[in-house]
């Protein structure tokens, strides 16, 4: 006899789950991403700009806030993907035993998995979608190029969340998230072609930052805000996707480790 | 009669720890079955074996006459769980946690609001079905959790300690609940660390300890089986007590400052012994469920 499969497309009841409790806090959560980029965007404009001038990017000079509008996008499908997997998720798993529950129905540990990661790519997308709007009013964002942010942003989500949900597997307690987000997050924030040209790093710092997610996350949303280019494209997508798929199997393996004994 | 849980040579294996250890028993459709034990017996393991949250090491555990490695997901479709933890959904009402768990069961929408509406009357919670789960107290928690395990009309019932941490009215509203469902006809398992609410309620139990099976029977055969039919409970027992009792051959626990013994009904034997021996104090009662369990597991503390 064959084992039943262990996925379905029943994992879109977590999904709902998460929807539907999301439903009763968006009114606040709405509000981050709305005034995040504007703050970025006053305190880079206002108080940078003036000091840095043009940045020269793939040979075209652009405002510095200009430069830095989709890298915004792209930090914020990092930052609500990697959070809602590992805070909200380890949360949901150990202190409200959530997926015990899940477990004792006909949910597998890899549906429960898979549609936490899901929804983390989902907020990302909800966040984005939001930021798009607001830096598009404020002429930062090409149209309709742009609007191909907002499958980027699942994209991406699924990376981060994906890892995020490896890190919820395998980290003892919720205090030492902070671990991967000073370790991991924050130096990839700093340096992935955010706020400056990873061309600005030097020589032997440069490829290192190929490696990082968001670098090819950022080049995405540079590439489809900015109207930029093309080239590259193929790869970073590619990179998200790999990224994704290698996390999504640690991540199960982890999980199941931790939760099926 | 159908055989709703079949467990054969049962094993659960954390590295060199045996938690179970190849236990056997059969659940027929309609019992109220009860596995007891003392902490760390294996009982919540077994438990949690049969729900096909953890796999087993060796044997074979059937429900419905499928074999929970392979067909777990339809089995899980026809059983309802009531976890030792509270597992409800803090994040949801009351109605919601109900709403939402029968998604989980694929259940359609008007057939989980409904059933939703049915069971939050029957386990009167229908009142509270905007609050939060955290506002309820420990009693409606319980019922909730129960009613959830209800939503998808189980045709077994897992309950891993219902009552634990429950205040007396709360303890026998639930009692009154389950003996309720009892009568559908529903096949109930059952873990619990009160001798009264096992009394109560099963048909029959196994009590288990080190992983393995002790005594299998209704509550009434255990009793008489191992602890007589009456027991009387001697403060400060003396030498000659101790004498007469070990002369003629009846069954006792000596705990030193104190005496239990536990005498068959319709002898002199009860009356001798109150008679001559009982100088401090004394207690005359009838035998217990907790007798037996005590006389099988020992006294000593487990932690």
């Amino acid at each position: 006899m064959i084992n039943q499969a262990v996925f379905s497309w029943r994992f879109l009841r977590v999904w709902k789950r998460n929807l539907v409790v999301y439903q009763k806090i968006w009114k606040v959560n709405f509000i981050i991403p709305l005034l995040e980029p504007l703050f970025y965007i006053l305190a880079f404009g206002l108080g940078f700009s003036g000091l840095i001038g043009d940045v020269s990017y793939r040979g075209t000079n652009y405002p510095y806030t200009a430069f830095i509008a989709p890298a915004l996008i792209a930090t914020a499908v990092m930052w609500n993907a990697f959070f809602e997997t590992t805070y909200a998720s380890f949360v949901r798993m150990y202190y409200q035993k959530t997926f015990d529950g899940m477990l004792a129905t006909p949910l597998s540990l890899e549906e429960i998995i898979v549609a936490e990661i899901v929804w983390s790519a989902t907020k990302s997308v909800g966040a984005a979608t939001i930021m798009l709007t607001v830096l598009g009013f404020m002429g930062f964002v090409q149209f309709p190029s742009g609007l191909l942010l907002i499958p980027m942003a699942f994209l991406g989500g699924l990376a981060f969340g994906a890892i995020g949900m490896f890190f919820t597997g395998i980290i003892p307690t919720i205090d030492m998230f902070n671990l991967p987000i000073f370790l991991f997050v924050t130096p990839m924030f700093l340096f992935s072609g955010t706020f400056f040209p990873v061309s600005n790093l030097p020589q032997w710092a440069q490829p290192i930052a190929l490696i990082f997610p968001l670098y090819h996350l950022v080049e995405l949303a540079r590439g489809f805000g900015l109207e930029t280019h093309v080239t590259g494209t193929f790869l970073s997508v590619s990179y998200l996707l790999v990224f994704f798929c290698i996390f999504l199997l640690l991540g199960l393996k982890a999980m199941r480790k931790r939760l099926i004994s | 009669m159908e055989k709703i849980i079949e467990v054969s040579n049962l094993v659960k294996k954390f590295n060199a720890f045996t938690a179970v250890d190849a236990i056997s028993f059969s659940i027929e459709k309609g019992e109220f079955f009860g596995l007891l034990g003392p902490n760390g017996a294996g009982k919540t393991t077994t438990i949690r074996m049969l729900y096909g949250f953890s796999p087993p090491t060796q044997g074979s555990l059937k429900l419905f006459g499928m074999d929970i490695t392979t067909h777990w997901r339809n089995i899980k479709a026809r059983i309802g769980v009531c976890q030792q933890d509270n597992t409800l959904d803090p994040d949801l009402t009351v109605a919601q946690n109900l709403k939402i768990f029968a998604g989980y069961f694929s259940i359609p929408k008007n057939e989980a609001l409904q059933r939703s509406r049915d069971l939050l009357d029957f386990f009167a919670l229908w009142h509270k079905k905007d609050a939060k789960v955290l506002q309820l107290s420990g009693g409606m928690a319980r019922r909730l959790i129960l009613a959830r395990a209800l939503i998808n009309k189980p045709e077994l019932l897992i309950l891993d300690e219902p009552t634990t941490g429950l205040d007396p009215q709360s303890r026998h509203q639930v009692w009154e609940k389950l003996e309720a469902l009892k009568k559908t006809g529903l096949t109930v398992l059952i873990t619990t660390h009160y001798m009264e609410e096992a009394s109560r309620l099963c048909d029959r139990l196994v009590i288990v300890d080190h992983g393995k099976i002790l005594v299998d029977g209704s509550p009434r055969e255990l009793i008489s089986r191992h602890a007589g039919n009456n027991v009387i409970e001697i403060e400060g027992p003396d030498n000659a007590l101790r004498d007469y009792v070990k002369t003629h051959q009846v069954a006792h626990d000596d705990l030193g400052r104190r005496m239990i013994i536990y005498t068959p009904g319709g002898t002199d034997l009860n009356d001798t012994i109150r008679d001559k021996f009982c100088h401090e104090k004394c207690t005359y009662r009838n035998s217990t469920l907790e007798d037996v369990f005590l006389r099988l597991t020992g006294r000593e503390l487990r932690e």
